[in-house]
């Protein structure tokens, strides 16, 4: 077979994926990886850390310097891609380059959403936070006192916040949502989060709109008027999926996939935030943006790009947070029985199964062991396999079985054993 | 590779892995020494219950889901050793959600911390096999 040339559009989590992926199996193809962004690969969750003071640009780099060389990328930086021409086979860019392809992965990521609300477009310091950029831009208005405004109370909004924080900003936060973090916490893990978060004074105004921008005042729909120095929106993002919808691909409000991560049109793959995935804890087809997610279809895609059959199946949302302090795990999906336990230190568990299966968890405070959780919805374990009572309480590989356990541990654990000069312990 | 293996039926449950491995961490000279009126949080974890017990560090997995997850890049694997960039690391603990053997754990400053092999305190056999009274710890080559 002639050597391939692989076009990867995107240049962030999804991208990498693949880009390791391909060169375990081809290691003579070209790639050439075309990114809007004019930066060595970073990892986007950092942009609030970089504000916080705790990571740099440096250390940002979500792979060394020497990534790309290393494994022979082409880049082209600073450039868009603007249509794909299924019959040629060719990626159309803004500078009017063609760029040929026998695989093409669209790895776009998703943009954030600007809300249609009146006089938002006369607010002059308004912002998004998703990429480098934006951190940089934002910080650079933000000063002691600066008063912000941030429109969304999830993760990108909250993660904001904490940011911006170390520049003693006052920070007031709407939702539309009665509680902070809806997408991924309960009533009751959620108020603890929200108290916690105004004692790190942040002002919450939530279940309710802004209706309107007057200049640098906000109108909530109950008419509180909110003045601001500053404008964060951070009211979700929308996956990228336009190459692929004008050139006639299959798409809902993401790309959609396959197990493989192909598209609908033949030697186009999509991996990362810009596609719609199958939720294994819900068997619901939905948008994931998460980057464990994002690496895992990027690796797929790379996989299948290269000439090797491989399925990633077992995507479901997952999100570690960490807020001030305190860490908030969780996982799947919240239906069925639950299992609950809290304490006055604001510990907090919550496990939700059914059909003899794990669906979802929420943890705060005490975090420990939680993959162990994770990996039974992930391999949809059934619980009359384990010791669900144990591993309620403490998640463990105690509550599986001997012999799971020993293969877990061991290996192949019926093979001479190094050691067998020991005591044994009674069966 | 050579990984560590453990063999529940000759645990002796008397935690003096996790000492040894709070101990490698230290660089010191002396065991007593090193960990006098110290917390040790170590890297390889005794789990016990009714008579049973057995050690549980890192696996080093051959399909690693804590560096496939990690959002920072920090966690990587070379030479079938899966090793953690503390200077990169800041503590989200996605890899913690991710590990199925609850392999990972947070450290004193915030990275997180796991068994690395004691590959970057010494050469030779990580210090909680050589300091398993017992045979329950192995490190050894069981093909892959």
């Amino acid at each position: 077979m002639s050597s391939l040339k692989y076009v990867i559009i995107g240049n962030s989590t999804a991208a990498v994926g693949a880009v390791e992926a391909i060169r375990k199996n081809d290691k003579e193809g070209r790639i050439v990886i075309i990114g809007n962004e004019k930066y060595h690969v970073y990892s986007r969750p950092l942009i609030s850390y970089l504000l916080l003071g705790k990571t740099d640009e440096a250390r940002m780099k979500y792979r060394g310097e020497d990534f790309y060389s290393s494994h022979q990328c082409e880049l082209k930086l600073g450039r868009t891609a603007q249509k794909i021409d299924v019959e040629n086979k060719c990626v159309i860019l803004d500078s009017g380059e063609l760029e040929s392809y026998d695989r093409l992965l669209l790895a776009t990521g998703s943009s954030p959403v600007v809300p249609p609300i009146p006089g938002l477009d006369k607010v002059e310091k308004k912002f998004t936070f998703t990429t480098l950029d934006d951190a940089k831009a934002l910080d650079e208005a933000l000063f002691e006192g600066t008063r912000v405004l941030i429109l969304g109370a999830g993760l990108i909004g909250l993660k904001c916040a904490e940011g911006i924080s170390k520049k003693k900003v006052e920070i007031t936060c709407v939702d539309l949502s009665p509680k902070v973090l809806s997408s991924i916490l309960d009533d009751q893990s959620s108020e603890i989060v929200k108290k916690h978060l105004e004692d790190h004074h942040i002002r919450f105004y939530l279940n309710r709109q802004v209706t309107g921008f007057e200049g640098n005042k906000a109108i909530l729909n109950d008419q509180t008027e909110i003045p601001f120095d500053v404008l964060v929106l951070a009211v979700g993002v929308r996956p990228n999926i336009s190459l692929l919808k004008e050139a006639g691909g299959r798409t809902n409000r993401g790309i959609l996939i396959d197990d493989h991560c192909r598209t609908s049109i033949p030697d186009i793959y999509a991996a990362g935030d810009c596609c719609e995935s199958v939720d294994v804890s819900s068997g619901e087809t939905k948008i994931m943006a998460l980057l464990p997610n994002a690496y895992m279809q990027g690796e797929c895609a790379g996989m299948n790009m290269s000439g090797v059959d491989y399925i990633f199946d077992k995507a479901i949302p997952m999100n570690a947070i960490g807020l001030f302090g305190k860490h908030i795990l969780t996982a799947g999906t919240y239906t069925g029985n639950t299992y609950f336990e809290s304490d006055d230190q604001n510990n907090y568990k919550k496990l939700f199964y059914s059909n003899n299966r794990l669906n979802g968890f929420i943890l705060i405070g005490n975090i420990e062991k939680a993959g162990i959780y994770t990996a039974l919805i992930r391999e949809r374990t059934p619980l009359d396999t384990i010791d669900f009572e144990l591993i309620c309480q403490t998640p463990g590989l105690m509550a599986f079985n001997r012999e799971t356990r020993a293969e877990k541990l061991g290996g192949v654990m019926n093979v001479s054993v190094g050691s067998t000069i020991g005591i044994s312990r009674a069966e | 590779m050579k990984r560590v293996y453990v063999n529940e039926k000759w645990c002796l449950g008397c935690h003096l892995c996790e000492y040894y491995c709070a101990f490698a961490s230290t660089g010191e000279k002396d065991m007593a020494r090193a960990l006098k009126d110290i917390k040790i949080n170590p890297r390889i974890r005794v789990e016990e219950r009714n008579g049973i017990s057995f050690a549980v560090s890192c696996r080093h997995c051959t399909e690693p889901l804590c560096v496939k997850g990690c959002i920072t890049g920090a966690l990587s694997k070379s030479g079938g050793i899966i090793t953690v960039d503390r200077n990169k690391c800041i503590g989200c603990f996605t890899c913690i959600l991710s590990c199925p053997y609850g392999a990972v754990s947070p450290s004193e400053d915030g990275a997180i911390q796991k068994c690395e092999l004691c590959v970057k305190t010494h050469e030779g056999t990580p210090r909680c096999v050589s300091g398993c009274p017992n045979g329950a710890i192995v490190f050894e080559e069981r093909g892959e």
